[in-house]
């Protein structure tokens, strides 16, 4: 039995990552946790130049989850390579890099830089942070803004390009399509979900952003549904499924539905531990059923039935 | 920071205001004032995310060695729950977090100014002063005498102490800012810390400002893992050169800041500040008078 994958190309040791934005760059969490163990890191998100970001609050907790609008905070690609480059080039795990942007040159101007990164096995592409000032700069949100980004990063791109996308849309899977056509190797499903809380003692928004992401368990059956979907549409790309997970059941059920791997985000702020502690209950599920990789759970969820002749609804 | 399980020593009611005291000392050991612990609560609820709390105290020799000490106020999910932790139980608990409090090189008066529960870690920085040869004088204020955090301990800790609540219940009736110009003339103040309530903070930040009188203070800002990751709590600080400004992570570059270089105006007024330099002059030498005291 082995807990490794391989995403068409881009190997990785154990089937669980830790999510952008949600893992720094894994130093941080080096001091609490074996890094080393971890399936691979995907770093909070890097634009061109700096970002202060939002104005607190940035975060409110709501039921099994959390809203945030940090809105892409980094230090600038420069910086970032100056600050972390080093750490990710040594740390021994598979590094994504996470980059945004405001326009398509912006984010083929990061990924240039990117490549001069060591470690690196691929770039995922942000298009879909719910915390920038307009809505059309969430590229993800019309197939023809997403297939445009993808395919100027893919041409420029030597590292495999997963493009990530947000369940905010009414047809995912013609998204995530105009990705795959544009050149896009793999996808990252899901990012949060736009949110909103309100204070009933001063009747404003909860967030200094106004508006947030939505992440934690609560988001889970949606970012289920939404790997399930698109793996149905396209089962040969390779697809990082992500979205309130917090336990080996949790990323079990993404594999389930369609994933090749998962990422695990908000878990990582309470249970520094948890991409570790998911990946080996992952690979005690196998050990139980006599299976051999993740890949055997891979797009095993079959619907009630399974293949029926006839529509249900005749039976009766 | 390490991860620790700890276990519960005792848990007591102060006034208003709960305590509890774990047995950590890998956390206890590297621990100082204005530094804090996040506690996770346990699985299976509607929260996930851990609870900051300020370190309190922390034992390293006597009786009580390798204790940490957390005070609270019970208001939230969260903290109700813990306020029902037993002796014995154990916490998921991870720290020491931030930077604590710095200590002056040359400067020798301390004025330390608690808010509510916020005094508390003041207590245990007085103890850490006044063992360098600082001299440690005090203003605790609350709202009312309920919400005084253990009065008494700052009597015993400072050379002298000026209580006050806004109904006046103990003490002088108004805020502590009411008292401060009062006690910083007496005691001739060199140097003040603070923790409590966000305007408190601004309101003796803006004074010592003023009055060229360096200060740290301990904010509070909502944050979501309080070990660097997730860039919630961030606080808008002007740079040491006065060119530009940071937001900077309250878990890690904080929760202790130069309470004269902490932006105020854009931390509290948010987007409707809409410039994106510090204002004209704000250079001001507010903290700078007297150089900053304290080695980085």
């Amino acid at each position: 039995m082995t807990l490794a994958v391989d995403l068409n190309g881009v190997r990785l040791p154990t089937p669980v990552l830790g999510a952008s934005g949600c893992f720094g760059s894994g130093r941080e969490l080096a001091e609490v946790m074996d890094i080393r163990k971890v399936g691979g890191i995907v770093t909070k998100s890097v634009t061109a130049r700096p970002v202060k970001g939002m104005p607190t609050p940035r975060m409110v907790e709501t039921p099994s989850g959390m809203l945030n609008s940090i809105g892409l905070q980094n230090p600038g690609i420069k910086e970032f390579m100056h600050k972390e480059g080093a750490f990710l080039g040594r740390v021994g795990v598979p590094v994504i890099v996470s980059i945004a942007g405001k326009s398509v040159e912006e984010y083929v101007q990061v990924a240039a830089e990117v490549h001069k990164m060591k470690g690196v096995v691929a770039i995922e592409a942000n298009i879909s942070c719910p915390n920038v000032e307009r809505r059309n700069q969430v590229f993800a949100c019309h197939p023809d803004s997403a297939g445009e980004v993808i395919g100027a990063v893919a041409r420029l791109s030597r590292l495999p390009v997963f493009a990530k996308l947000t369940p905010d849309v009414t047809d995912i899977v013609e998204v995530a399509g105009a990705c795959v056509r544009a050149g896009a190797h793999g996808l990252s499903l899901i990012n949060t979900l736009l949110g909103m809380a309100i204070d009933l003692d001063t009747f404003t928004p909860k967030l200094g952003g106004v508006t947030g992401g939505l992440s934690g368990p609560a988001i889970r059956p949606v970012a289920v549904r939404a790997v399930y979907q698109v793996s149905q549409a396209f089962p040969e790309v390779p697809i990082l499924g992500m979205g309130g997970i917090r336990s080996a059941a949790d990323a079990i059920e993404f594999l389930l539905a369609g994933a090749w791997a998962v990422e695990i985000g908000t878990a990582n702020f309470f249970d520094p531990n948890v991409t570790i502690d998911v990946a080996n209950g992952i690979g005690e599920f196998l050990a139980e059923r006599g299976l051999r990789s993740p890949a055997d759970l891979r797009g095993r969820a079959v619907p009630p039935g399974g293949e029926v002749d006839e529509p249900a609804y005749r039976s009766g | 920071m390490i991860r620790k399980q700890c276990e519960v020593l005792s848990v007591r009611k102060n006034g208003i205001y709960q305590s509890i005291t774990l047995v950590a000392p890998e956390i206890a050991e590297n621990a100082r004032p204005g530094q804090f612990v996040e506690v996770a609560v346990p699985s299976g609820r509607e929260i996930m995310l851990r609870r900051p709390f300020s370190i309190a105290d922390a034992s390293r020799r006597g009786g009580w060695a390798g204790t940490l000490e957390l005070a609270f106020y019970s208001v939230g999910p969260g903290t109700q729950w813990l306020a029902e932790a037993r002796p014995h139980d154990f916490l998921d608990v991870v720290g020491p977090l931030g930077r604590p409090f710095p200590y002056p090189r040359d400067l020798t008066n301390c004025l330390l100014i608690g808010g509510g529960y916020g005094a508390a870690p003041m207590y245990f920085l007085a103890k850490e002063l006044a063992s360098r040869g600082k001299r440690v004088d005090m203003i605790v204020g609350a709202r009312d005498q309920q919400r005084l955090y253990k009065p008494v301990e700052g009597k015993r800790l400072s050379v002298s102490i000026s209580i006050c609540t806004e109904d006046g219940s103990l003490g002088d009736r108004g805020v502590v800012t009411d008292v401060l110009p009062g006690m910083v003339s007496r005691a001739h103040t060199q140097v003040v810390y603070a923790c409590g309530p966000n305007p408190m903070l601004r309101a003796v930040a803006e004074y010592c400002i003023a009055n060229g009188i360096p200060s740290q203070v301990a904010v509070e800002e909502l944050m979501a893992c309080g070990m660097g990751i997730c860039w919630t709590c961030v606080v808008p600080v002007i740079r040491r050169d006065g060119t530009t400004w940071d937001n900077l992570r309250a878990c890690v570059e904080g929760p202790v800041f130069n309470g004269g270089r902490i932006w105020w105006e854009k931390w509290f007024r948010g987007p409707t500040v809409s410039t994106q330099t510090p204002p004209h002059g704000f250079r001001m030498e507010g903290a700078g008078v007297g150089g900053e005291p304290w080695p980085e």
